[in-house]
């Protein structure tokens, strides 16, 4: 008996029964396709998350007003001025702080020859904002120091904000109206793109001054305060510099009683990236729960072969079959169940991960193909072999006298 | 030519006897019991001494002698016949086929002994399920690594032999029993097996088929394999070279009808023999209304 013949024999076998082949190898299908396909929205989540703290500047600090993580005991919030801001600008103070850019956000709806477009956030700000917040322009300039000091109606707007306004045409030189005032285009950034429930570029970046003086108002406090470290490993030390310099500023002696919050992107995503793992681990277990459902289907398929097929069996015996031939006839047949169930899954998964599942766009690991294929191969081998053994143990009497 | 009513064998650990015909199986203090205690069958007993030890049955056949096997039912012919096709082992006792001690053999010679050694015919026919007649018959050879031309040819062969040449693509559930027990003939010779055992190859089918089984096996025989078949019918147990007639679990007689060298007794003098048929009654049976 060579494999060739072993082969067609268990191809024979299976197609006498096509539907019950059918479910099975669908059973094995559904598992191997559930664990890639599932594993990799895991990881295109998480994916997701680590190109948005790329996207935001790993370098970046947030400087807000508030007390903070509530173990503060601040009775009165002093709110964050420009002042803040140019004290922080000093380096001889700060040697670790490269850039701060003092923000004004709001929301205004922006008006261009009559298409109007809400933008959900318009920020006044200084131009090292662009560099902190990891904002490139991709059409035009960025804004000017000499614009802030002139307060110049010039203004910076997101991909999105372009696109509703202008389509395809190129918004530099264009004037806007963004809630009542007029403002000049100089540029356009880059797409940044982005999984959160904001969209990154949905945004107007101008001169500070001018966005008070148009929508926020000259009060003097600010939302907050955009600080670049200089490099990613300086923002403990960054950190350090400016709770030091603020709490000079607001005349603040305890640490434990400052009214404002420094908070870095890259710590507020870990916590994200570590939910991310976990979710990522449940979705694998419930996929390889059914993987393991996809085995037992075919351990009882098995079992129900052989049962039907022990006086064949005992045929075959008595006509001289040797163990191993009968053996490796029923195993041929459960691994090339698996084996085709899981090939089907993996083509099913890999043409799945093509669609965006939940939002996400599933980002398949390598690793997981290759283990679910195997594991299914596996399980073929193992779960078959248990049945397939047993009735090639028979003594050929037991077998043919089996009802 | 000698003629025995019972073969006496020397003691297997004698030396070989250099003159008569050489045994093709022998079996010796056979014995065989389902069961244990009070619910214990003693399906093959052989004779009790004294003491109520049971004996065993033994049994010799030469090579190119046809035996048929009778005796109530329940009186341990199948027992013995599937201890003789290697498909059971025995209680107790020993069992040489072709001088070999089957009970000393491990699965995968045993397997290769039925394969090689004997050809088994069923009362059941027992074709494997959803298989043309051809890959029916090219199974044996199959397993005992013939190459595919050439087990084609033989199986083409086989199945010639038994007149179902046209029939080879058919699958079981598109034959008459009487073609399918042919088919199964023709699987149990294709191998050309020392011994071709049958039990009640005849039992499931119409005179008419058991004729035509029967003459296949007249003319195996004729040709020199040896045959041993398991029958109710006088009318099989007259083709015969020998009868043995089994009653609970023992020999109880066992008669020459013919010698061991020479043809069976249907081939003889065909006109004679076909005259003496014992299927007259059962003609007369199909003429008052009997289907065929
Ligand atoms: N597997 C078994 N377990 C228990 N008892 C058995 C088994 N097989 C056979 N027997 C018993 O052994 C005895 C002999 O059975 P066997 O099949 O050899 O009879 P037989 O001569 O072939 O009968 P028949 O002519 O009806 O086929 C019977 O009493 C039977 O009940
Ligand atoms: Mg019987």
């Amino acid at each position: 008996m060579n494999p060739f013949q072993t082969l067609r024999f268990a191809f024979g076998g299976l197609a006498a029964n096509k539907v019950r082949s059918g479910l099975t190898m669908l059973g094995i299908l559904i598992g191997v396709a559930a664990v890639i396909l599932l594993l990799a929205v895991g990881n295109g989540s998480s994916q997701a998350v680590k190109d948005a703290i790329q996207a935001l500047g790993t370098n970046a600090l947030t400087v807000s007003s508030g007390s903070g993580s509530g173990s503060s005991t601040a009775t009165v919030v002093k709110p964050l001025t420009v002042d803040d801001a140019r004290a922080l600008a000093d380096t001889s103070q700060a040697p670790d702080i490269k850039g701060v850019a003092p923000e004004v956000s709001t929301s205004q709806t922006a008006i261009y020859q009559g298409t109007s477009h809400t933008v959900s956030s318009v920020v006044g700000t200084y131009p090292a904002y662009f560099e902190a917040s990891n904002s490139k322009v991709d059409k035009g300039d960025y804004f000017s120091d000499d614009d802030v000091l002139n307060s110049r109606k010039v203004a910076v707007i997101g991909s999105t904000t372009a696109t509703d306004l202008f389509g395809t045409a190129s918004p530099i030189g264009k004037v806007i109206t963004l809630g009542g005032t007029p403002f000049t285009v100089v540029g356009e950034l880059a797409t940044k793109g982005g999984t959160g429930f904001q969209d990154p570029d949905d945004t107007v970046i101008a001169p500070l001054p001018t966005v008070q003086n148009a929508f926020t108002g000259f009060s003097g406090s600010i939302s907050q305060i955009l600080v670049e470290a200089t490099t990613a490993d300086a923002t403990t030390s960054a950190t350090n510099e400016i709770t030091t310099i603020l709490m000079g500023q607001h005349s603040i002696t305890s640490p434990s009683a400052v009214d404002f919050r420094v908070s870095s992107q890259t710590s507020l995503l870990t916590t994200r990236t570590s939910t991310d793992q976990t979710f990522t681990v449940l979705l694998g277990a419930v996929a390889a729960i059914s993987l393991l459902v996809g085995g037992i289907g075919i351990t009882n398929i098995m079992l129900v072969t052989v049962t039907e097929r022990t006086r064949e069996i005992g045929i075959r015996k008595a006509i001289g079959a040797p163990k191993g031939v009968i053996l490796s006839q029923f195993l041929a047949e459960s691994t090339l169940l698996s084996l085709v169930g899981g090939g089907l899954g993996v083509a099913a998964a890999l043409i799945g991960a093509h669609f965006k599942i939940v939002g996400i766009k599933p980002v398949v690991i390598p690793e997981s193909v290759y283990g679910a294929f195997g594991i299914a191969v596996a399980i073929g081998l193992f779960f078959g072999s248990y049945p397939a053994s047993r009735a090639a143990s028979l003594r050929p009497i037991e077998a043919l006298r089996h009802e | 030519m000698r003629l025995r009513s019972r073969p006496q064998q020397p003691p297997p650990t004698a030396a070989p006897v250099p003159r008569g015909p050489v045994p093709i199986l022998a079996v010796r203090k056979l014995v065989k019991t389902y069961g244990h205690g009070d619910a214990a069958v003693h399906a093959l007993a052989g004779p009790v001494d004294a003491d109520g030890v049971e004996q065993g049955v033994d049994l010799t056949v030469h090579q190119g002698d046809f035996v048929a096997i009778m005796g109530s039912s329940g009186s341990g012919k199948s027992t013995l016949m599937n201890i003789l096709g290697c498909l059971d082992a025995p209680t107790s006792g020993r069992y040489l086929l072709d001088g070999i001690d089957v009970g000393h053999l491990d699965e995968h010679q045993l397997s290769l002994v039925r394969n090689r050694k004997i050809g088994f015919i069923f009362q059941s026919f027992n074709l494997v399920p959803r298989t043309t007649a051809l890959a029916q018959v090219e199974l044996p050879l199959a397993y005992a690594g013939v190459k595919a031309a050439e087990r084609r040819r033989r199986a083409m062969a086989a199945l010639t032999l038994v007149g179902l040449a046209d029939r080879a693509d058919h699958r079981p559930n598109e034959l008459s029993g009487g073609q399918q027990q042919r088919v199964a003939v023709a699987r149990a010779l294709v191998t050309s097996p020392a011994m071709l055992l049958a039990d009640e190859p005849t039992g499931n089918l119409d005179s008419r088929s058991t004729d035509d089984v029967l003459a296949i096996v007249d003319r195996l025989n004729a040709a020199g394999r040896t045959i041993v078949l398991i029958t109710h019918e006088d009318e099989v147990a007259r083709h015969a070279k020998r009868v043995v007639r089994l009653v609970d679990g023992q020999i109880y007689e066992d008669i020459r009808q013919a010698p061991l060298q020479g043809l069976p007794p249907a081939l003889q003098d065909p006109v004679e023999f076909a005259s003496h048929t014992l299927h007259v009654g059962h003609v007369r049976a199909h003429a008052n209304g009997g289907d065929r």
